[in-house]
């Protein structure tokens, strides 16, 4: 194996594991030592500059970060990154002098942006600074996107987006046109601005077409038409027996809002099972904890109505096994059918895109399933001023993604009205500093607490089933979220080798209590992989090899589980470890961003 | 030192040895040692050692003195027996104990200045009585706990960190162990446990006295040039005359090796050394011979490592007094006061 060349940015940045993970790439354990300190506010500065909506992302993100975070490899379960950057937001207090100046001179460039989502109020919050005038259209009525609409208020209180939204048209030169539909792209280019972003989202509610649908149509709702009727408060009620098709979040969100409405006997029905289900596991928890049952393996035939009055809904029987290919499929049991009695079906089976309103014929390419094609490095059509992000970009993703999107497609703007390259994207920043503060002493907190993961508060059920609006989960308080801040392991505090200051004692592979490292004769990857102290078998991870030492072997070390202790330097008698932290922001739009 | 304790996690795929153990529970606690120290490393083979034999913490006693190699034992194997002894006395300890209770393993760890100056005659009378243990000398050539000062194995013509030379002859501690009749004599280097660990393994399924000579620099005051224990002098100069493998019992050989290079020794307990020669004109059965090379090597400048002298059947200690198979200290007071009916009948046996 060849030498690792640490000054590469992706080498470290992908020790960061919750870092390389989230598609914003925030620097989680920055923020989450800031929260330790009790500098809540600049956390949440660390996470408004990255992700944008903190306090909406620490309540409803999908969290990517959690699943690759260091701390589930060596324990059982990963730091609560997500609800840490709640707390954050919880105890901010006031940020207002940290945010950019409002009214920022203008720099006579007009951007269009279709839709008041995440996506496109990203690009709005990072081209307005810059001195562009951003004109937004939503056809709702008021600005958020599917964060107002689909995700119902006992998940995401309605203030935490008014603020949140707020920050963003509060820095002026923003034009938003509410209640506004877009109804021809064409139109909209005919009038003259700079650039048009996309953000229009993943609109179209999946239907299910059995028999019964058409005739039954009065009780049959669309999921994520009715949350959205349910947020502007449209509808406030649903019958007592209500039946939601579906395993994804949207099939959660339906369950969970129906049981506020009046649903008394709320049923989950998936055609998969538990496991394949699409819901985040902690979805699915939060669900059941209300006590509406998930029941798996059942495949909707028809809606059953008499004269119109929806009767019920019955389902095949189905079980997974696998055909020839090895490839997973439902097959019929051939159990007797299975009726199910309600008064109203939501049907959450998914969402798609769709873009009628994008004429044919004014050069905008589409690939075969109807999709635009978009440039998924700049987010650009092939109508050069015209840019995709969110969901309308590559079909349904989620906040932190549209949000990632908006970054980019903001980047590709600013370049792309200067002039120049918009392949030629900026390289990330990168500050790498010594922690070394006395011999034992490092300026990180090298003490990770052993505790297990710290379960958020939930309101008591009495109260949140009452009333949509009621928030089930408290948040930690500032001791919850100080002890869980404690069990991050500071992945971002690297160990970094100096191959010329080596002795060979041994005493950093005495010392680490993870058996990381080890000095041996190079080879070839697979090979070495498997002699070192301890095989280093999840190939995910890398290894971080020196170059030739002075009895002729080499220092690898196996990143997989390191607990960033420090340990290792601090058992050093040379000095050839040193922990370093390795901070990397990723490049916004502005003049940092330009090449000249 | 650190501050920290060793944290608890461990890597998920920590093998288990027979007894359910990890090699992490037969550690102690943190070092307090200088950072670097090459009795860390010792330490690190020891556990390691104990670890791979499936050795009961509580069936082995270890056992010390004063200086820093003697601080060690607090740093392994902290679910066992531990005494930390007078300066230089811990052979007599030692030898009490296992006259007490023959049914535990033994564990000396002495440095130089223990077992060369101040102890250097509880050192001689332990080993000449072959008390059954394993000895293990931590060997840096200094007095580490009062700033480096030349201790009794220090090479004449070294040179101190400070430039001083060294005029005194140096006490070679594997000599006086083939000289005084250790039955399985080792020298080995901190720096290197591929050779270490068997080398330990094998000494504690020894049964008699089993002496190792461990060459450990000390980073803080003989690590430097001029040195002849410093890590870069003893990697230069280090000769190994075979590579030991520990096998629990005898299996067939698979490996291909040139003819009369592999030689396999069965202990006492069944357990084999598989011994692969490097020096091809060495005998690890012959005292000496041994002790003749071993002289050659150092007059060359160069430190002969490895295992350097195996008596396959030793006699230890309790064979030399005939003591009964139960530890003494297990005898009850019938046992030790049979009565004055007994009495009549053994002295009516000696008229």
């Amino acid at each position: 194996m060849q030498p690792t060349d640490i000054s590469r940015p992706e080498y470290f940045h992908k020790v960061v594991d919750c870092q390389w993970a989230c598609p914003a790439h925030t620097p989680v354990p920055e923020y989450i030592r800031l929260i330790a300190a009790g500098r809540y506010g600049d956390a949440y500065m660390v996470n408004w500059k990255s992700n944008v909506f903190p306090g909406i992302l620490g309540r409803t993100c999908d969290r990517p970060c959690e699943p690759a975070c260091r701390r589930g490899r060596v324990e059982a379960e990963p730091v609560a990154i997500c609800r840490l950057k709640r707390v954050a937001a919880d105890f901010k207090g006031d940020i207002k002098a940290q945010l950019p100046k409002p009214d920022a001179p203008k720099n006579g460039r007009r951007v269009a942006l279709i839709g008041a989502g995440p996506a496109s109020l990203t690009v709005v919050r990072d081209l307005v600074p810059l001195g562009y005038t951003c004109t937004v259209y939503d056809s709702d009525p008021k600005a958020g996107g599917m964060i107002r609409s689909q995700i119902p208020r006992f998940r995401l209180p309605e203030e935490v987006i008014d603020e949140e939204v707020g920050y963003i048209t509060g820095l002026g030169n923003i034009e938003l046109k509410l209640g506004q539909r877009v109804d021809s792209l064409k139109s909209l280019l005919a009038e003259g601005y700079d650039a048009i972003f996309v953000g229009s989202g993943a609109p179209r509610g999946r239907d299910l077409e059995i028999p019964g649908r058409k005739e039954a149509a009065k009780n049959i709702h669309i999921g994520i038409d009715w949350l959205s009727n349910v947020s502007f408060g449209h509808i406030d009620k649903i019958g007592k027996r209500v039946i939601v098709l579906g395993g994804g979040n949207t099939a959660m969100d339906c369950c969970r809002s129906s049981k506020r409405l009046g649903g008394e006997t709320v049923t989950v029905v998936v055609r998969s099972g538990f496991e394949e289900m699409k819901a985040s596991p902690w979805e699915k928890e939060d669900a059941q904890h209300e006590g509406i049952p998930i029941m798996n393996y059942l495949v909707p035939k028809a809606f059953l109505h008499d004269n119109g009055k929806l009767k019920g809904m019955s389902f095949e029987k189905v079980a997974a096994r696998k055909d020839e290919k090895g490839r997973r499929e439902l097959v019929p049991t051939g159990e007797p059918e299975v009726v199910i009695e309600c008064d109203d079906v939501l049907v959450a089976i998914g969402q798609e895109n769709s873009f009628p309103w994008i004429e044919r014929d004014i050069g905008m390419e589409f690939d075969r399933w109807a999709m635009p094609k978009v440039d998924p490095k700049t987010m650009q059509s092939t109508i050069p001023n015209v840019f995709f992000g969110g969901d309308a970009a590559f079909g349904p993703k989620n906040i932190i993604w549209a949000v990632a999107h908006g970054h980019d497609a903001a980047i590709s703007i600013d370049k792309f009205l200067n002039g120049e390259d918009l392949a030629d994207r900026p390289p990330p920043g990168v500050n790498v500093a010594s922690q070394k503060m006395g011999i034992h002493e490092w300026s990180y907190d090298n003490d990770i607490s052993a505790a297990l993961r710290n379960k958020v508060p939930w309101r008591d059920l009495g109260t949140t089933l009452k009333d949509i609006k009621v928030e089930v989960e408290l948040g930690f308080d500032a001791k919850l979220g100080y002890a869980e801040t404690q069990r991050c392991l500071n992945c971002d505090v690297q160990t970094v080798f100096s191959k010329s200051l080596c002795i060979e004692c041994d005493a950093c592979v005495d010392i680490c209590p993870v058996d990381c490292i080890t000095f041996t004769a190079n080879g070839e990857e697979d090979d070495l992989r498997e002699r070192l102290t301890q095989p280093a078998r999840n190939k995910t991870q890398d290894l971080y090899l020196s170059d030739v030492l002075k009895t002729g072997r080499i220092m690898a070390k196996d990143e997989d589980v390191c607990l960033h202790c420090g340990l290792c330097a601090e058992r050093c008698p040379t000095g050839a470890w040193d922990m370093q932290k390795f901070l990397i922001e990723m490049t916004h739009a502005g003049a940092a961003c330009r090449s000249r | 030192m650190s501050y920290l304790p060793k944290p608890k996690f461990r890597h998920p795929g920590l093998p288990k040895n027979k007894l359910g153990f990890t090699r992490r529970d037969y550690e102690g606690t943190v070092s307090t040692l200088c950072a670097g120290c090459g009795h860390d490393s010792i330490s690190a083979a020891i556990v390691q050692a104990c670890f791979e034999l499936d050795l009961e913490p509580h069936r082995l006693a270890k056992l010390s003195g004063i200086g820093c190699s003697s601080k060690t034992p607090t740093y392994f194997l902290g679910q066992s027996h531990g005494f930390n002894s007078v300066h230089g006395r811990m052979p007599s300890v030692l030898t009490g104990a296992n006259l007490a209770n023959r049914e535990l393993t033994y564990l000396g760890v002495s440095g130089d200045g223990d077992s060369a100056s101040i102890g250097l005659g509880q050192f001689a009378h332990a080993i000449r009585r072959g008390v059954d243990m394993v000895y293990i000398v931590e060997n840096n050539g200094v007095y580490g706990l009062t700033k480096g000062q030349f201790s009794a194995t220090a090479d004449a013509g070294s040179k101190s960190k400070w430039g001083a030379d060294n005029n005194d002859s140096p006490i070679d501690m594997v000599a006086l162990a083939l000289q005084l009749g250790a039955t399985y004599v080792a020298r080995s280097f901190s720096g290197d446990k591929t050779q270490l660990v068997p080398l330990i393994k094998g000494a504690l399924r020894h049964r008699g006295a089993a002496f190792i000579d461990c060459i450990s620099p000390c980073v803080a005051f003989n690590n430097h040039a001029g040195s002849t224990k410093s890590f870069d002098y003893v990697r230069e100069h280090n000769e190994a005359v075979n590579a030991l493998d520990y096998m629990p019992t005898r299996s067939e050989i698979t490996a291909d090796y040139a003819e009369g290079t592999l030689e396999q020794v069965t202990q006492h307990d069944g357990s084999v050394l598989n011994l692969y020669k490097l020096a091809s004109d060495y005998d690890v059965h012959d005292r000496i011979a041994a002790m003749t090379y071993l002289q050659k090597k150092n007059a060359e400048g160069e430190i002969a490592t490895g295992l350097l002298y195996l008596d396959p059947n030793p006699k230890d200690l309790h064979g030399h007094l005939q003591t009964i198979d139960t530890p003494l200290n297990r005898l009850s007071e019938a046992d030790l006061v049979p009565g004055a009916t007994a009495l009549e009948k053994f002295n009516a046996a000696r008229r």
